[in-house]
C-alpha cells in the first residue's frame, strides 16, 4: 500500500467512524422505539465479526493445520470465558505450536 | 469564591472520570498491542498502526479496516464495512443523548462524542446522575492513553518479530472476534442461532461459484445485514438493556 491511498483510507474510516458516534449524540433527543431497528441493531456486533471470521480465519496462520488448532483453541477459551486477549494469545500460540510441530514432521 | 468552589466541584468531577476510567485503560492496552502487532504484520508502518488508533479508537472497526487496507480494498467498502461494524455506536449515542446534563451543549458533544466506546459507554451508562461533559472527559482520557499507547508498544515490537511468529498472529485479531461472540452466543440462545446463520451465509458466500466473486468486506455486510434482518423479524430481541 502506498502512503497516498493510506491517508485517503485514514480519513475515510475517520469520518465514518466520528460521524456515526457524534451525528445521533448531537441530534438525537428521542429514544428508538421501532423494535425490528432495535433488534436489528442489538445483533449487528456478532453477525459481523461471526461473518469476518469464518471462514477467513481457517486460512489465517498460514496452513490450514495451524489455523484450525487456533480457531478451535480460541473456541474452547471463549467458552471458559477468558478475556479477549487471553484468547488471542491461546490461539496465536496454538497455531504457531502446530506449525513447528508440522515443520518438523514434514 | 464561588468560582472556586464551581472549578472544584468540575474538577472532582473530572477526576472520579479519570478513576472510573483507569480500569478501561489498563484493559486497552492488551488489547491495543495485539492491534499494532497485527496491523505491523499485515503490512502497515509503525505510524500508520498508531495515526488509525488515534483517530478511531474502536476495536472491531479497526482491525476490520487494517483487513481491507492489505487487501487494498476499495474506498467505499472500507466505508461500507466501518458504518456497518460500527453502527452499534449510534444506538449508543443515542442513549448517552438522554442521559448528558444541560451545560453538555452540542460543542462538547462533537469533541466528546469521539470517545463513545463499548466500555466507556458501559460505565458512563452506569452513573446514577446526569453525565456532566468533566466527568466524561475524565472517564476517556485514560483509556484513550492505553489504547494509543499499547499500539504503538504492539507496532513496534511487530516489527521485530520473527516471520513464523507474525504469521501464528494473524490469528490474533480473529481470536479476538471469537472471544467476543462466543459468550453472547453462551448467554441468549437467539444470539447463537442468528451469528451461526451469518457464519454459514458467510461460508456460501466463500465458496460457492459465482458469488465468491464479491470482495469479502461486502460478503462480510451482506451475510451480517441478512442474519440480523432475519433475526429481527424472526426472534426480536426485546431487550431491558443496551447492548454494551
Amino acid at each position: 500500500m502506498n502512503t497516498g491511498a493510506f491517508w485517503i483510507y485514514l480519513l475515510v474510516m475517520f469520518a465514518v467512524t466520528y460521524l456515526i458516534r457524534v451525528l445521533p449524540f448531537a441530534a438525537f433527543h428521542k429514544k428508538i422505539e421501532n423494535k425490528f431497528m432495535r433488534s436489528f441493531l442489538a445483533y449487528i456486533p456478532y453477525t459481523v465479526l461471526g461473518a469476518m471470521t469464518f471462514p477467513a480465519v481457517f486460512y489465517a496462520a498460514g496452513s490450514f493445520a495451524a489455523s484450525a488448532a487456533g480457531v478451535a483453541t480460541a473456541l474452547a477459551a471463549a467458552y471458559r470465558g477468558k478475556g479477549l486477549f487471553t484468547v488471542a494469545v491461546f490461539a496465536s500460540l496454538a497455531a504457531l505450536l502446530t506449525g513447528m510441530i508440522l515443520q518438523v514432521v514434514g | 469564591m464561588v468560582m472556586l468552589v464551581l472549578n472544584g466541584g468540575k474538577m472532582k468531577q473530572f477526576i472520579q472520570g479519570l478513576k472510573d476510567g483507569s480500569a478501561i485503560g489498563i484493559g486497552y492496552l492488551s488489547v491495543s498491542f495485539t492491534f499494532g502487532l497485527v496491523a505491523v504484520s499485515s503490512g502497515l508502518c509503525w505510524w500508520e498502526a498508531l495515526l488509525v488508533s488515534m483517530m478511531n479508537l474502536t476495536s472491531a472497526g479497526q482491525f476490520a479496516g487494517i483487513t481491507i487496507m492489505a487487501a487494498a480494498g476499495s474506498y467505499i467498502e472500507l466505508a461500507v464495512s466501518q458504518l456497518v461494524i460500527n453502527l452499534r455506536y449510534a444506538l449508543m449515542s443515542i442513549s448517552l443523548s438522554q442521559k448528558v446534563d444541560q451545560r453538555f451543549h452540542a460543542g462538547r458533544k462533537m469533541l466528546l462524542g469521539f470517545a463513545v466506546t463499548d466500555e466507556i459507554f458501559a460505565v458512563a451508562m452506569s452513573r446514577e446522575n446526569e453525565l456532566s461533559a468533566q466527568y466524561f472527559a475524565g472517564l476517556a482520557v485514560l483509556p484513550y492513553l492505553g489504547w494509543t499507547c499499547g499500539t504503538l508498544a504492539g507496532a513496534v515490537c511487530g516489527n521485530i518479530l520473527p516471520q513464523s511468529v507474525s504469521d501464528a498472529l494473524g490469528l490474533a485479531i480473529y481470536g479476538m472476534f471469537i472471544a467476543i461472540i462466543v459468550p453472547a452466543m453462551k448467554k441468549d440462545r437467539r444470539v447463537l442461532k442468528i451469528t451461526l446463520l451469518a457464519v454459514l451465509l458467510s461460508f456460501g458466500m466463500y465458496y460457492l461459484p459465482g458469488v465468491s466473486k464479491i470482495s469479502s468486506g461486502f460478503a462480510v455486510i451482506i451475510c451480517a445485514v441478512a442474519a440480523s434482518a432475519v433475526g429481527a423479524v424472526c426472534l426480536p430481541i426485546e431487550e431491558t438493556q443496551e447492548e454494551t
